[in-house]
């Protein structure tokens, strides 16, 4: 036992053991609790750098025990791993701080907070996660700790929404068992691998993997909302925005891509999923889903809602580019986990800003919200045109790698697809963005609120500010070391030639 | 047809009686004694089935003794939760339901 | 040294049975709670024996079978004997407290709850099947005079209902039992199997083996002879309800289950085995669905009782002709569940109870708001929900992934639909509570915090069972081979 095995438990365990702590805080416990949360978010930090730092020097961090008879409990630390386990733990303290503003004199916090905590602990199991079995404890975990946040609020509305996550991730979540346990049945104890392990497999087992293959995506497209598994993600909208933030950017959106990436390269590998011809179809689906997604946010007026089909559009780029064969193409899945995430939680803290500040939910009461709140807003537009993949902004490599991935592979209809719905994106965006700039603001916002010389309160007003900044960041500085993209070169690299 | 069969078989039918009783009767005490009857039978056969070459087998009348003595026991608790229930509930069965007085859980 | 454990574990209860009779309640209760801590320490010490030395056979005062009562000590057994030294011990502190000790009748509470723990110590570590019956019965004897401890006249409905499907169920065992007797001379499970052995199947031996699973089965609550538990589980006392839910309906299974295993083979047959595991599903989907549609919080968990129990039937047809490593799954999967179910439903029970005394109203409605008070209950009774949906990590996600590999490895491809199904409903059932926890009401503005010890209670048992699936390696390997074959004395 070094100090090698333990980092990973304490990275899990930093949030884990917030999470205890914050339940058993009073609710007017405020300073505590902020403290603790935040104290844990920087440690959690700490820790990650750490092993980033580790992982790129080639460092092994892991810790492996039989569990069940048969089947062994790992976690361990690989380059792929450190992408998500670094996002969720960025985006974590990011997010903690965001929401200490915004839940301010309301109800529930320790509650909040607690569950808030936990999902990030499943986040990083989730991510650290080192066979199917682990992945599967921590998927689960995950369901439920964001159900509460889910029905925060405890509208009846709020309920609704709640029932509607808990079926569809539920279900997909027996899908995904199912899945793992016939695997688990036909071949064994399966650790992630780079390069998989079904490279000239028995060609007995090649019916049954295909099954699984597609009960494991079908279990997985719940939490990735890949069509016609979407539907639970428009309505978990009734959260607050912390949590859409959270749910959208980080935790389960990403925890469904996450894994279905990790089927595809680490489980089976990318030369035998290709070789059971199960990549194309994916690819399809994957294509499908971010033109119809994109589509639909076209009609959206509530602005979180729209925010949400973008959501379910952007999150099928990760599986566009793993499911293109080619490594150039998974560089741009891979790098638009990170790059997404970034951006889309820029576009969740402003949405949750306006409604916060200004009581604005609707897309038609944000005229003129430009003047307004200049910072919030400035960061609206770079998250929109991030998004929309206008250079040198982070979706823009994304969309850049990519193509330029398919066309080596000659799949050309992705760039198609590529540029429909970038232009799509601006078709649902630039109208968001001419109302906050160039529109007259209406006489009396919605519901207003005044708080000193900032636009808006100090905990709200810098977080959207700084994962603006990196959007431009990530994207400028695209070839630099240990960039999103640098990163995602790494993973794939280690993949294409194990 | 042998004695030790011609018991069993005896047996046997005190227990169908009993079932029957148990399950048909509605009074709560024709119940209590369907079952008495039907744990007869049960002892009957108990006793009966078992021969050695040498005579009937020790072994299963020392575990009836036993076995009714349990049956005392249960019978016992029966009639006390009966008594009581009918004390309670003005009512000598279960089918109907009981009147709304003192049926509140906890 | 194991020949004062085994007096100490079969003494004390007994003893203390006798003892507490004679006393009022807070007496009863002060001297009881001296007697739970012999007896945990005395099962973990046997526990510990065993899981060092290995299982043994044991006499008691020297006599030997089968006039005597001969105890069959293994990992199993010693492990049933623990978990019920936890649960128990649990629902006794809990009961202490929670009892009301001004009601003359609740003096009674001690006696019977001892007697109920000297008939399940008996049951699981009987050697032949006319004790088992008189454990049972002790067990089921005290088990009904702890449901009528409620007085009024809808307990005595339910514990009446309660005897009589236990009497029934009783006599069809021991019906079953002299029978055997009557066709193989013995009265050991490990005898019958020597003789068949030997001796072709004598014809009508499979109706013996039927008669007593289909007893042990209504005593079990199998679907469709279930409709005694609910009410009687619903309307007991809490810790009541924990003890039954928790260990007693698992007696009367740990005996049909080795009946099944170890005779099972020989006077089964595959279309009786499916059809048991048929009527486990059954009742799989008519429990949860029930579950659903219950007002009252503990008539959720009664009927959510009848769900799990019908996993537990599982073990039938997947340990019938199968592969013997199939069979080993199997066994180990229903003995989690047996375990975590059991761990589960009693932290469920008894928050159930806190939550029914902070509310005021055994109404699921009456939840409304509460979490706002963060209540302390309502978080364990979350926690237990969580292993009784079968997710990780919790027990019953364990046992559940071994029935998965059982149902996978053994082509028997239908009960892996019944597990997955089973699990969304009882998610189904859970997830209303939770739900109406979170309602916000502005009407909710009281909330009686009960007493911390109440509350700690069902916390560590839920936390016990969620933590359960993290160790089931190691709590699977201390029964190594759980129902091990019968060696001759």
């Amino acid at each position: 036992m070094t100090l090698n095995t333990w980092i990973p438990v304490l990275a899990l365990m930093t949030s884990l053991i917030a999470s205890l702590v914050i339940f058993a805080l009073p609710e007017k416990g405020y300073r505590l609790r902020t403290a603790v949360n935040l104290g844990a978010a920087l440690l959690k930090l700490g820790l990650v750098v750490v092993m980033v730092w580790g992982v790129f020097r080639g460092v092994g961090y892991g810790v492996s025990f039989t569990m069940v008879p048969g089947v062994t409990f790992v976690l361990k630390a690989d380059a792929f791993s450190m992408m998500f386990a670094g996002l969720s733990a960025v985006l974590w303290l990011l997010t903690t701080i965001y929401a200490v503003g915004y839940l301010e004199d309301s109800p529930n916090r320790s509650r909040f907070f607690g569950f808030f905590s936990l999902c990030v602990a499943s986040t990083m199991g989730i991510a650290l996660a080192g066979n199917l079995f682990t992945f599967f404890l921590f998927y689960e975990m995950l369901t439920l700790s964001t159900y509460p946040l889910v029905v925060h609020r405890g509208t009846e509305k709020a309920l609704k929404a709640g029932r509607t996550y808990v079926i569809y991730t539920l279900t997909g979540g027996a899908v995904l068992l199912l899945a793992i346990a016939w695997l688990h049945g036909v071949v064994g104890d399966l650790p992630f691998r780079e390069g998989g392990h079904f490279t000239g497999s028995d060609p007995d087992i090649h019916r049954s993997l295909t099954l699984i293959f597609i009960l494991l995506v079908a279990g997985l497209g719940v939490k990735a909302a890949i069509f016609p598994l979407h539907g639970w993600l428009p309505q978990a909208m009734v959260a607050p925005a912390p949590v859409s933030a959270l749910l959208h950017a980080v935790a389960v959106v990403k925890a469904g891509a996450f894994g279905i990436v990790r089927v595809v390269h680490d489980v089976y590998g990318v030369d035998a999923s290709s070789a059971l011809g199960l990549l194309e179809p994916l690819a399809w689906l994957a294509a499908f889903t971010i033109i119809y997604a994109s589509v639909r946010a076209l009609w959206q007026v509530d602005l979180k809602r729209r925010l949400a089909f973008s959501t379910v559009s952007q999150v099928s780029y990760i599986i566009l580019g793993v499911s293109i064969f080619g490594p150039v193409a998974a560089v741009g899945g891979l790098v638009h986990l990170l790059h997404q995430g970034i951006m889309k939680i820029t576009l969740f803290f402003c949405a949750g800003n306006y409604a916060e500040t200004l009581g604005i939910h609707r897309i038609d009461e944000m005229d003129g919200a430009g003047r307004r709140m200049p910072g919030t807003s400035v960061a609206f537009t770079i998250g929109a045109f991030g998004m929309i993949g206008a250079p040198p902004l982070a979706g823009f490599i994304t969309k850049w790698t990519m193509g330029s991935g398919a066309l080596a592979v000659n799949m050309d209809w992705v760039v198609v697809v590529l540029v429909a719905s970038s232009l799509l994106n601006a078709a649902y965006f630039l109208p968001v963005l001419y109302r906050l700039w160039f529109r007259k603001p209406a006489a009396h916002w919605p519901h207003e609120r005044q708080w000193g010389r900032l636009e808006t309160s100090a905990w709200l007003f810098w977080p959207p500010l700084l994962t603006a900044v990196m959007t431009v960041m990530v994207g400028v500085l695209a070839s630099l070391p240990f960039s999103p993209l640098s990163w995602a070169e790494l993973i794939v690299l280690r993949e294409y030639s194990p | 047809m042998t004695t030790p069969l011609l018991y069993a078989l005896a047996g046997a039918l005190l227990c169908g009686i009993g079932l029957f009783g148990l399950l048909w009767l509605r009074h709560l005490l024709r119940k209590l004694l369907a079952f008495n009857i039907m744990g007869s039978g049960v002892f009957l056969v108990m006793v009966g089935l078992p021969q050695h070459q040498s005579g009937p087998d020790p072994v299963p009348q020392a575990l009836v003794l036993t076995g009714i003595v349990v049956a005392i026991a249960a019978t016992a608790l029966a009639v006390v939760l009966i008594r009581r229930y009918y004390h309670l509930s003005g009512m000598s069965s279960l089918e109907d339901e009981p009147s709304p007085r003192g049926d509140d859980p906890e | 040294m194991t020949l004062w454990l085994m007096a100490g574990l079969l003494f004390t209860p007994l003893a203390w049975a006798v003892l507490t009779l004679l006393m009022n309640f807070t007496w009863g209760r002060l001297v009881t709670w001296v007697g739970i801590v012999v007896q945990v320490l005395v099962s973990l010490g046997l526990w510990l024996a065993v899981s060092r030395d290995g299982g043994f056979y044991y006499g008691l005062g020297g006599w030997e079978a089968p006039l005597g009562i001969e105890l069959r000590v293994d990992g199993l057994a010693v492990t049933f004997v623990l978990l019920t030294a936890v649960v128990a011990s649990a629902c006794g502190w809990h009961a202490g407290v929670y009892i009301d000790a001004d009601k003359p009748w609740h003096r009674y509470f001690w006696p019977l709850f001892w007697f109920l723990w000297s008939g399940l110590n008996a049951v699981w570590l009987g050697g032949d099947l006319f004790n088992l019956y008189v454990g049972l019965e002790l067990i089921s004897l005290s088990a009904v005079g702890l449901v009528a401890l409620g007085g009024k006249a809808g307990a005595l409905r339910a514990s009446i209902r309660y005897l009589l499907a236990a009497l029934l169920g009783s006599l069809a065992y021991l019906l079953g039992v002299a029978l055997i007797y009557g066709q193989f001379g013995t009265l050991s499970i490990a005898g019958v199997v020597f003789w068949l052995e030997e001796h072709p199947v004598p014809a009508g031996s499979s109706l013996a083996l039927a008669l007593m699973v289909t007893g042990l089965a209504l005593k079990t609550a199998l679907f469709p002879l279930h409709r005694w538990l609910p009410p009687a589980h619903g309307i007991a006392k809490s810790p009541v309800s924990a003890l039954l839910s928790a260990l007693v309906v698992k007696a009367s299974f740990y005996i049909a289950a080795r009946l099944w295993l170890e005779l099972g083979e020989p006077l089964g047959n595959l279309a009786a085995a499916q059809l048991v595991g048929l009527l486990g599903s059954a009742a799989i989907v008519w429990g949860s669905w029930l579950a659903c549609r219950q007002l009252e919080l503990k008539q959720v968990v009664a009927y959510s009782s009848v769900a799990q129990i019908g996993y537990l039937f599982l073990l039938f047809p997947l340990t019938y002709s199968v592969s013997e490593s199939v069979t080993l799954q199997a066994q180990q999967g229903i003995t989690l569940q047996v375990i975590s179910h059991a761990l589960a439903k009693a932290a469920m029970f008894l928050a159930a109870g806190n939550l029914i005394l902070s509310t005021g109203s055994s109404r699921v409605d009456a939840l409304k708001g509460v979490s706002r008070f963060l209540p302390f209950s309502l978080f364990s009774f979350g926690l237990a929900g969580v292993s009784l949906m079968s997710l990780p990590p919790s027990g019953g996600f364990a046992a559940k992934w071994l029935l998965l590999q059982a149902s996978l490895g053994s082509g028997q491809w239908w009960w892996v639909l019944v597990l997955l199904v089973g699990g969304l409903l009882s998610a189904a059932y859970v997830f209303r509570i939770y739900r109406a926890s979170f309602l916000e009401s502005s009407e909710t503005d009281h909330f009686y915090h009960p007493p911390r010890s109440l509350e700690i209670i069902p916390m560590i048992l839920a936390l016990l069972s969620l933590g359960l699936g993290l160790v089931s390696a190691e709590v699977l390997s201390v029964m190594a081979l759980p129902f091990e074959e019968e060696g001759s004395p």
